[in-house]
């Protein structure tokens, strides 16, 4: 295949994944955000989400539609509910200590990891993708002073894939409806501007944390029972979605949705075509650095305004 | 001879100016008192002078060298001591140890430390309490502490930011006592609301509202000035 | 009996039990103690940062990685017999110390703890990138040969507990030594009230990025003597899971203390080593205490003990 052809292809499959880790690192935004605390636990939600929408359609059956559908539902809300007890008898209970919250979602994550290991096993297990059918994309050349199309060998992509696309974007757009428009969402803001002033109004902010934590484990989960058909569920699948979400989240500016959303496009988009030029391991190790070197020369993130 | 002086010093806070084009200068040997309605800028500007915040524009010099740029643990190695407004000691050391902390800049040797921490601690009299974990202590006994911090490390200018506020009467007397008995030794900046320490214990006193010198003279002087009386004493 | 003399009998009376058990131990808790030893170490340069200066790090394997790469490329590329290795060891460690302090010191809270988990995880990133020199994953054997130290075999085991005690001992001594200095107060004072030490005329900046170096250098030895007593050097050490190990260990033993890191790392290793007989999800175990520790006994073990008996712990 020639470049074009090539490029456009890693595009596509770069936008899946800006798409995914979009609502993965919304989640992780919102509970910095508005609760202030990072949520090291974020990446295996994501992970209990794909493993939860695999237990899903596997014990619904029928057409793979049905059990997929089961699981989009489903899974989001047993993670959230799990995320809601978690946030309930631990992260309450050190009354949000920035630190201590690190340390106490660091054991989370081994907790939730750990566990599905015992139940769930080493296994990588597929979820049927409830369509797929291939779509072929056409490429143009030039030749001889006028255009030629025609359909490359290998470039296609399939109807699962461009819906997850949509998905993604009518669920962040929900968000931010919630968010704008919602009367949750006015108190997640308030409470997000000054927790003090919010408890001073009779907010209810320890239920607000709680919704938000659920909320933002759910959006992981999410993430994850759409990607699960093109990925497979695994134990050990959490990492790369944190590594990647906290990429995002820093580079955007902690706690700033847009910025949030720009940056996982770039990085989703930069991902796929990155690691068509250089290794996976390279471009792993120059993203880690550019988020250790933002967040120590330019904490703001590359798109936030500098406040103060 | 001037130990401590600034011109032009001006400290903006998004859009609200606290600190406006101050020209300020302290003699050796003086202790002067700086008065003014509560967010006149006070703390503000003793901040500026110790470096704990950036100024927006103006120099400082501390005996006769442009300090200005010069980041706050130095300037107190330049022989500076500030007693934080809001008590600000090591909650759970002892008390001993707080005051060892500050000691150790100048004094070198346990037995030498020892020493000095304990004299420093008789001046406030809080020796016999100098085991105990600091945070146990009392908010006045903690305002002391802070004193005996600033005191053993024998500054060449003292600033206490307002020193007696939570001390009983018998205290604050006991603290007259102190700063007239530092007078040959040190240079005194001192913050404060009670007019009767002001008026017992200063030289000279500066009027600061609205982040600017309103007026500067003796006790006597300030005392009877109109201007003063209208912005901040009252009925005198 | 003064605090001093106090301090002197208890860590001088653990160091003669240790000394004393390589004596009766059987075999494989004698094997097991020489690695908790030194991973104590690893702990207790931990201890230096997290518990004494405040600084929570979550990229200590940087260190513990470096000093293990410096002293095994040292033998591999170089040739090193064992003490030069380990000189090499500590330099890397003190140099990659040096470098992540001069950066991540311009953060703080929890900013700092991201900054060194990148960091750290560039570093595991490049061991595998670099794998035609590190051999990644698979990491490399460091052979008997080798590992001969003035006609010393450190494969024996009887040799190699000795050593680990001789570097745990130093290192206890030096941690006693240094938490006692009027250095180590200023650590101290940084940690309890950043601010008001500054405002005493210290300069905070510069106490820290000592302290991380040494921290840094003390991990860098541990890793450096574990590739040596142990053989293998692999790229799992430079992992998240060896950052997270140190936090766990000083968390359970109690931080700011100087037997802490020892007595968490003895508890930790013996659980993991326990549950892992049971089952392969051992680090549930890691999980769950991480969890615990933080909820009901953030001061850990020795700090309990401190806070309930012997104030004068060290």
């Amino acid at each position: 295949m020639e470049i074009g052809p090539y490029i456009l292809l890693a595009s596509l499959e770069g936008a899946v994944t800006a798409a995914v880790l979009a609502l993965t690192a919304v989640g992780l935004s919102l509970v910095f955000g508005v609760m202030r605390v990072v949520n090291v636990a974020h990446g295996e939600f994501f992970m209990l989400g794909a493993v939860l929408a695999w237990w899903v359609a596997q014990s619904v059956g029928g057409h793979p539609a049905v059990g997929f559908a089961a699981a989009l539902v489903i899974a989001p809300l047993l993670v959230a509910a799990i995320a809601v007890v978690a946030d309930m008898t631990v992260l309450k209970r050190i009354e949000y200590d920035p630190e201590r919250t690190i340390v106490a979602t660091i054991g989370i994550l081994y907790i939730i990891q750990q566990v599905t290991l015992m139940t769930y096993g080493p296994d990588a297990r597929p979820v049927e993708p409830p369509f797929n059918t291939r779509l072929a994309i056409p490429w143009f050349e030039f030749v001889d002073g006028k255009f030629q199309m025609y359909w490359p060998w290998g470039l296609s992509t399939t109807s699962y894939k461009l819906s997850v696309i949509a998905a993604a974007g009518v669920v962040l757009v929900g968000v931010w409806l919630m968010m704008a428009r919602t009367k949750i969402g006015l108190l997640m803001r308030a409470t997000q501007l000054d927790r003090e002033t919010a408890l001073a109004f009779g907010i209810p902010v320890e239920r607000i944390y709680a919704i938000v934590f659920g909320m933002g484990a759910g959006l992981a989960a999410l993430a994850a029972v759409l990607i699960v058909p093109i990925q497979q569920a695994h134990y050990l699948m959490g990492g790369d979605p944190l590594l990647l979400s906290f990429i995002v989240v820093i580079i955007g500016g902690l706690g700033s949705l847009p910025g949030t959303v720009l940056a996982a496009i770039l990085i989703g988009l930069s991902d796929g075509i990155i690691s068509v030029f250089f290794s996976p391991t390279l471009a792993k190790i120059l993203a880690t650095l550019l988020v250790a070197l933002v967040l120590v020369f330019r904490p703001q993130g590359l798109f936030g305004v500098k406040t103060r | 001879m001037t130990l401590l002086s600034t011109r032009a010093m001006t400290k903006n806070f998004a859009g609200l100016t606290a600190v406006n084009a101050v020209d300020f200068d302290l003699p050796k040997g003086e202790i002067r008192a700086l008065i003014g309605p509560n967010g006149a800028g006070k703390t503000t500007f003793v901040s500026l002078l110790c470096g704990r915040i950036e100024p927006t524009s103006g120099t400082v010099e501390f005996d006769g060298a442009d300090i200005s740029h010069l980041p706050a643990h130095k300037r107190i190695n330049l022989g500076m001591a500030y007693t934080f407004q809001i008590t600000s000691v090591f909650a759970r050391l002892s008390v001993f140890e707080n005051v060892a902390l500050a000691a150790r800049k100048r004094v070198h040797g346990t037995a030498q430390v020892a020493q000095a921490v304990h004299a420093a601690l008789d001046q406030v009299d809080l020796n016999d309490r100098a085991e105990q974990i600091a945070g146990d202590l009392s908010y006045g006994h903690q305002r002391l502490l802070e004193i005996a911090m600033g005191l053993v490390q024998r500054p060449r200018l003292l600033i206490l930011d307002e020193p007696t506020q939570g001390l009983t009467d018998s205290e604050i007397d006991a603290f007259k006592a102190l700063v007239r008995g530092l007078k040959d030794t040190t240079t005194i900046l001192l913050i404060e609301h009670n007019m009767s320490v002001v008026m017992e214990t200063a030289d000279r006193i500066t009027v600061l509202n609205f982040g600017e010198i309103l007026a500067e003279g003796t006790p006597t002087e300030i005392h009877a000035d109109a201007r003063v009386q209208a912005a901040y004493l009252g009925t005198g | 009996m003064s605090d001093r003399q106090k301090t002197v009998l208890l860590h001088g009376g653990l160091l003669a039990l240790l000394l004393g058990l390589q004596f009766v131990l059987p075999a494989y808790h004698h094997g097991n103690l020489a690695r908790i030893m030194v991973l104590a170490v690893y702990a207790m340069g931990y201890n230096i940062m997290f518990g004494y200066t405040g600084l929570l790090s979550l990229g200590h394997a940087l260190f513990f990685a470096a000093g293990m790469y410096g002293m095994g490329m040292s033998v591999q590329l170089l040739g090193a017999t064992p003490a030069p290795a380990m000189i090499g060891g500590l330099i890397a460690g003190a140099v990659v110390a040096a470098a992540l302090g001069a950066l991540a010191l311009r953060t703080a809270d929890v900013a700092f703890m991201i900054v060194t988990l990148m960091f750290a995880q560039a570093g595991y990133l490049a061991v595998l990138y670099f794998g035609s020199v590190t051999r990644g994953d698979e990491g490399f054997v460091i052979q008997q040969a080798q590992r001969m130290m003035m006609g010393i075999d450190l494969s024996d085991a009887t040799n190699r507990y000795f050593a680990a005690f001789i570097l745990f001992a130093l290192c206890l001594i030096a941690v006693l030594w240094l938490v006692q200095s009027p250095f180590g107060k200023v650590l101290v004072a940084i940690r309890e009230n950043e601010e008001r030490a500054r405002m005493l005329g210290y300069d905070v900046f510069r106490h820290k990025l000592i302290a991380v170096i040494l921290s840094g250098t003390m991990s860098a030895a541990a890793g450096a003597a574990y590739g040596l007593l142990f053989g293998y050097v692999g790229a799992t050490f430079a992992s998240v899971q060896y950052s997270i190990f140190p936090l766990l260990w000083v968390l359970l033993g109690g931080a700011g203390t100087a037997l802490g890191p020892f007595i968490g790392t003895l508890f930790m290793f013996y659980l993991i080593d326990l549950s892992s007989n049971v089952t392969s999800a051992y680090m549930l175990i890691a999980g769950v205490a991480l969890v615990v520790l933080t909820l009901f006994a953030p001061q850990g073990l020795i700090g309990e003990v401190r806070s309930r008996i012997w104030r004068w712990l060290p």
